[in-house]
């Protein structure tokens, strides 16, 4: 599948956006008395991820000036529900940080609203990809699930750094957290790749019926030139490099990002070291995003 | 909306004969001028007379090689657009409700001006059916010549999909599937119709007669033609032939 840079950003963006605000939702629960500058960083990089994210994914569609229409049809489309679920949480989300801003409440109920609220948007992104039958790869129960996990864990590092910027030290709890929400999100995306090594279930044979006949391939191709499926379907640079690509993305995504939060705990510039962390985090989770669109194979791709 | 009609009253689709079929295109041809003119953006070639050039077509035909394990290879085309999918999964994700599927008929169409182009059907759909207008950014599909079939402005002749009415082999038919006694439904039952892609569970209206068997492999030993065109003389002349043979 062609990967559209629009939507990796979007979907790395906002994932880690919203997985910063279900913590800061979560933290309502823990911490009463957060000074306003902790608050402010903290909520204005979720909400500049967030919303930087979803504007990003506009970008990639054709008539974007149409983009209100996507909120109507949640009763069926998982995109739409992404759209409708982001919103309501946006607004949870801001009515939420106001109060605790402006007001010094940090209501419980809020703040577990706007946590469950990011989270189900984050799954409904998931969704949309994990509801396409045509895709071997991502018609798995687990993709939604990496979404999730990878919103966690980036939330949880991004939370991590934003702590230890206004409190002065990381702290092994939060650290020990955050080096487990990685671990858990890596090692379940690691099982999603070999899960999705896979025989096909589209091959030539059932794409054009004639498989009981004998060993069925293309003799010419319906068009010389390219078109929009081999544009947007036909995509193969990411299988060749993919064992490469796996092992960078898991690398700079979770190796690195745990030496650096390990060097942190005791390290006097742990700050340095945790924004390390974060952007090593970020950049694993962009090349991941790219190997998601650029690995998987379309069944139309029998047809070719 | 974009939920799937419960049922629709009838099932309009093609059925295309595989057996018949030459592969000359016309049908890809005639899909686009009439739909280039007719219901919705014009279909838009980009670079059509340059290095690459590429546009949007409704139909396409590809050519197969089937390869038996113990006979000669045999050539199949197989043109392919829009099925009209019973469960249409290009339908359900359309988050605007652009995409729907008619409930009188079963006809799945876009309403371009509510498409925003985000492509999600194109994915959804493990067919290729669906392609996006380059130049207008909206999705294009078969439309099953809605623009004709029930247009009483043409001769009735013509009340067919343009691909179907153009065929010059008459591989392609149109009629109501859902309708047991209907001519198409009776050519499936006869010839063993077939769905693309059962696996995926989209239900396909359009179905796929299956190309007739090789009606005889190669004899043992070739056949001695030459001998059959040699003139036989009978009489002296043949009684002259045979001694004058075996003298050497």
């Amino acid at each position: 599948m062609h990967p559209a840079y629009s939507v990796i950003f979007f979907t790395v963006a906002s994932g880690a956006g919203l997985g910063l605000m279900a913590f800061m939702g979560l933290g309502a629960l823990r911490f009463e008395a957060l000074p306003v500058p902790f608050l402010l960083t903290a909520f204005g990089l979720a909400f500049a991820l967030t919303v930087g994210g979803l504007l990003s994914s506009t970008a990639h569609l054709g008539r974007p000036e149409r983009a209100w229409r996507a909120f109507s049809q949640w009763r069926s489309s998982w995109l739409s529900r992404e759209g409708v679920l982001s919103v309501i949480a946006l607004a949870v989300a801001a009515v939420f940080a106001g109060l605790w801003l402006f007001l010094g409440l940090s209501s419980a109920i809020l703040g577990i609203a706007t946590a469950v609220l990011a989270m189900l948007t984050v799954w409904a992104t998931g969704m949309i990809y994990a509801q396409i039958k045509a895709v071997d790869l991502w018609y798995r129960w687990l993709t939604p699930v990496c979404y999730l996990l990878f919103s966690i864990a980036g939330g949880m590092v991004l939370f991590l750094l934003v702590h230890a910027v206004y409190s002065g030290a990381a702290g092994w709890e939060l650290s020990a957290v955050a080096m487990v929400a990685l671990v858990v999100a890596w090692a379940v995306k690691m099982y999603w790749w070999a899960g999705g090594d896979r025989a096909p279930t589209s091959t030539p044979g059932t794409a054009t019926g004639l498989g009981h006949l004998g060993k069925v391939r293309l003799l010419e191709r319906p068009h010389t030139g390219s078109n929009y499926l081999l544009d947007e379907m036909g995509y193969k640079i990411g299988r060749k490099h993919a064992r490469k690509l796996r092992i960078i993305a898991v690398g700079l995504g979770a190796v690195l990002p745990i030496l650096l939060i390990l060097v942190a705990i005791p390290a006097p510039l742990d700050v340095l070291w945790l924004a390390l962390a974060a952007a090593s985090h970020l950049a694993g989770m962009l090349v991941e995003r790219w190997l998601f669109f650029a690995e998987a194979r379309h069944a139309v791709m029998t047809y070719y | 909306m974009t939920q799937l009609p419960e049922s629709t009253d009838r099932k309009l689709g093609l059925v295309i004969d595989l057996d018949t079929c030459v592969g000359c295109h016309a049908c890809v041809i005639s899909c686009k001028e009439w739909n280039t003119g007719g219901y919705g953006a014009p279909l838009s070639d980009v670079d059509a007379y340059g290095e690459d050039p590429s546009g949007t077509f409704l139909n396409r035909v590809h050519t197969f090689e089937v390869k038996p394990a113990d006979k000669p290879a045999m050539i199949t085309h197989f043109p392919k657009s829009c099925l009209h999918c019973e469960d249409a999964p290009c339908v359900t994700v359309c988050p605007t409700g652009a995409s729907f599927k008619r409930s009188e008929d079963g006809i799945v169409l876009v309403h371009e001006d509510w498409c925003i182009g985000c492509g999600l059907c194109a994915w959804a759909c493990p067919y290729g059916a669906r392609e996006k207008d380059p130049v207008e950014k909206v999705m294009k599909k078969c439309t099953l010549c809605v623009d004709r079939i029930y247009n009483e402005n043409i001769p009735e002749e013509d009340r067919v999909p343009s691909c179907v009415r153009t065929c010059p082999a008459g591989a392609r038919h149109f009629g109501d599937l859902g309708d047991a006694d209907s001519d198409v439904s009776k050519l499936v039952a006869e010839r063993g119709g077939f769905d693309l892609m059962p696996e995926q569970g989209t239900k396909p209206v359009n179905k796929y007669l299956p190309p007739r068997p090789k009606q005889q492999s190669l004899p043992d030993e070739a056949i001695d033609l030459v001998a059959l065109a040699e003139p036989k003389a009978g009489g002296f002349l043949g009684w002259l032939d045979g001694a004058l043979e075996r003298l050497g």
